[in-house]
């Protein structure tokens, strides 16, 4: 951790645990003397969210497996059992299943986050990398998940998924069957499917283990991006962040309750509600909410396997944004022309999301008259979220004229006023 | 095999994503507007509407339409259609047990491994019209009519468009539209063209409480009493969430006021 451990044991109990196995110690540097910069927003308080997220997720999963049956005959059924029969049934399942949009909803604006203030430069490569691991672990186990209640959204988007994989060249369909464990999705594959979803989720707090420890040793970024130079530009974490992540987690469990309680299907999609039917496909097949900008990216490519490519190197990329970006300067703050490119590459992510929930021949409402129909629509969009990283980024760097920025974090919190430029050393003495 | 391959290309159509949606007909209807009782964040089922709706799917649409995942037991617990205080174990409510016992369900094997009828428990499921998928298709010119247990959860906007189809009847079809005997026009079902025949005129059951059994009054209970059976734990779920609410936010109070308190002493 960074620093010398300032824990002290004070009963003997401690003592004696601390000679032998000091997670005392651990959890005393960690979460309650670490030192974190000062001028943490309230951006920052994500974090701590998604660690809230990924237990409620375990915690009600692990009661809806008691209950649920992974078999395509009686699954539909189990679930609405939970639903109906099991005491507070109702509740697990709509937590569990608002619990997965609120579990993205979190890691989209902690990612965003790390993009506007370059979390993810030097030294937090690797932290940052750990994340987008996460994230990729969050899709698949979010995959997994939508198809145990075997609707028909479960069963088509399987088989959507699943076909994918068929596109690769020679291995395409033995890895297809390999992955269905037959000839198409059926019994086999929901329960490897089950089988799994129980196991990732705890893959990820592994990493989350990880992911923590490379940032305990850089520390926190901060909203300046400047690197921490003396104990004055940082507060130990307890109390300061503690009740500060406290306020915000209890702020995002009231919107959570909102949907669990008020709006449980808003999220969902009705067809889902519709048990699986291999001889009947539904009109118009889409995923969850929170992949549809992947599968924007999917249908922009006329070619299958070129569409596959694409959508696993808009997360590829992700892995090496690291050495992409050229930039002295993390935080957006002081990037004059980065962040108008940032503010577009959010404009197009959630353009993205619109895409993929609408059919790629229809037009664009407005633009439509242009002769804008979405598939081109994602085209551009696609174009714009690559050019990013691949164009903006690299090059943005060598050509940017950063804003001057603030000689410390301590200078850039005490001098608000004069905020950007350096503040005369006499306004600071107060 | 067959089927394999007919997944596969329909797989492989979903990718290369041309699939224009399938409306035949082009025009269909969105669903109109109504007022329903349990709407709103304290919304709740009205009773009377629960009753007269449980009795049009009992003497209607049950002919047709199954509900798999209900028990009759159901229609008595906390927030259904017959619940009594008095009666907290729904198996014990003399008004389910009556209508239990005016169905006869077949049950065993006894001790000789022979099927036999008895009357109807609470403890039973509600009776299914059909054996089998297929019989369901063949006593209704090859259309299944759909299993109601979900159905207000299993479509759109599910409310306003059952109660919108089953007044929808009274249209012209579209010059281009060739209705087939055993069709039916009704432009809110996507493709214009349902198996199911009108199933409600005025005065078509007697309601024992006196209500004009008008077809809008039907289609508005029967729809509350299919809300309700897709989802029987809505009132405990509006129940529980304003405690939470009131909870969460005066938690929130709290935090902020420490939040304040502790940060007051440092610039941030
Ligand atoms: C004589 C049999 C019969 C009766 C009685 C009947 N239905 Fe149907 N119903 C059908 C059939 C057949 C279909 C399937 C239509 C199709 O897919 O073309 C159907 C379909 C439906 C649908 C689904 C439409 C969709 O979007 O797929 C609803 C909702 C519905 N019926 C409501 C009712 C209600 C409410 C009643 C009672 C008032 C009722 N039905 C009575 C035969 C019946
Ligand atoms: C990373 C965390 C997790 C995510 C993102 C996630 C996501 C999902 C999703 C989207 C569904 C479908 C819900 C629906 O439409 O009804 C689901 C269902 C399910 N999940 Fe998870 N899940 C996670 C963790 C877990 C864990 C840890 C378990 C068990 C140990 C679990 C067990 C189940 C079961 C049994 C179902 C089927 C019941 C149902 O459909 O409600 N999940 N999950």
């Amino acid at each position: 951790m960074s620093g010398p451990s300032t824990y002290e044991p004070k009963t003997g109990f401690t003592r004696w645990l601390d000679k032998r196995l000091p997670i005392a110690r651990l959890g005393w540097d960690s979460f309650v003397d670490f030192p974190t910069p000062r001028n943490l927003n309230y951006w920052w308080t994500f974090g701590g969210i998604l660690a809230v997220c990924l237990m409620i997720q375990i915690l009600t999963g692990i009661v809806l497996a008691m209950h649920y049956v992974p078999h395509i005959d009686y699954s539909c059924a189990s679930v609405e059992r939970i639903d109906r029969d099991v005491n507070f049934g109702w509740l697990l399942r709509n937590s569990h299943a608002n619990g997965a949009s609120m579990f993205f909803l979190a890691v989209y604006l902690h990612m965003l986050r790390g993009l506007y203030y370059g979390s993810y430069k030097a030294p937090r490569e690797l932290l940052w990398i750990l994340g987008v691991v996460i994230y990729l672990l969050m899709m698949a186990a979010a995959f997994l998940g939508y198809v145990l209640p075997w609707g028909q959204m479960s069963f088509w988007g399987a088989m959507v998924i699943t076909n994918l994989f068929g596109a690769l060249p020679v291995v395409g369909t033995p890895v297809t069957e390999w992955l269905w464990g037959g000839f198409s999705v059926g019994n086999a594959t929901l329960n490897r499917f089950f089988s799994l979803h129980y196991l990732i989720p705890f893959l990820i707090a592994g990493v989350v283990g990880l992911h923590i420890w490379a940032l305990h040793v850089p520390g926190n970024n901060n909203p300046t991006g400047l690197t921490v130079k003396t104990g004055a530009d940082t507060l130990p974490f307890h109390p300061y962040y503690t009740v500060k992540d406290g306020f915000a987690i209890v702020v995002f469990l009231i919107i959570f309750a909102f949907f669990v309680f008020y709006w449980p299907d808003a999220l969902g999609h009705a067809d889902n509600y519709v048990e699986a039917d291999a001889l009947v496909t539904p009109a118009h097949i889409v995923p969850e909410w929170y992949l549809l900008p992947f599968y924007a990216i999917l249908r922009a490519v006329p070619d299958k396997l070129g569409g596959v490519i694409l959508m696993f190197g808009a997360i590829g990329v992700l892995f090496i944004l690291p050495w992409l970006d050229t930039s002295r300067v993390r935080s957006m703050r002081y990037r004059p022309m980065g962040r108008w490119f940032f503010l577009f590459f959010v404009i197009a992510c959630l353009g993205l999301g619109w895409v993929g929930a609408e059919l790629p021949d229809n037009k664009v409402p407005v633009l439509g008259v242009l002769g804008l129909d979405f598939l081109w629509m994602g085209r551009i969009l696609t174009l714009y979220y690559f050019g990013y990283f691949l164009v903006v980024l690299p090059l943005l760097g060598l050509v940017e004229k950063p804003a001057e920025r603030p000689a410390s974090i301590e200078r850039s919190v005490l001098g608000k006023d004069t905020f950007g430029a350096a503040a005369p050393v006499a306004a600071l003495a107060e | 095999m067959k089927i394999i391959q007919r997944l596969l290309v329909a797989a492989v159509g979903v990718l290369a994503l041309a699939v224009p949606t399938a409306w035949a007909a082009g025009e269909y209807y969105k669903p109109n507007k109504h007022v329903w009782s349990w709407e709103g964040p304290f919304g709740t089922y009205d009773r009377g509407e629960l009753q007269r709706g449980f009795l049009v799917y009992q003497q209607v649409c049950s002919a047709c339409h199954g509900m798999e995942q209900l028990h009759l037991r159901n229609l008595g617990e906390q927030g259904g259609p017959f619940y009594l205080a008095e009666y907290p174990n729904a198996n014990d409510n003399p008004i389910v047990r009556a209508i239990a016992a005016e169905y006869i369900v077949e049950d065993g094997p006894d001790e000789f491994g022979d099927m036999f009828e008895r009357p109807g428990r609470p403890s039973d499921r509600f009776p299914y019209p059909y054996a089998n998928q297929a019989q369901g298709r063949a006593a209704n010119g090859g259309a299944y009519p759909p299993d109601f247990s979900v159905i207000v959860k299993a479509r759109k906007q599910g409310p306003e468009y059952i109660r919108s189809l089953l007044l929808g009847y009274d249209y012209e079809p579209p010059d281009d539209l060739e209705v087939r005997p055993g069709n039916y026009y009704n432009p809110y079902f996507p493709g214009g063209l349902l198996a199911m025949a009108p199933q409600l005129q005025d005065d078509l059951i007697e309601y024992p409480d006196g209500a004009p059994a008008t077809r809008e009054q039907m289609a508005h209970d029967v729809v509350t009493f299919l809300a309700w059976a897709s989802e029987p734990h809505m009132e405990a779920r509006k129940r529980m969430g304003l405690m939470v609410m009131i909870y969460l936010l005066a938690l929130a109070g709290l935090l902020y006021a420490a939040y304040r308190q502790v940060w007051s002493n440092v610039k941030h």
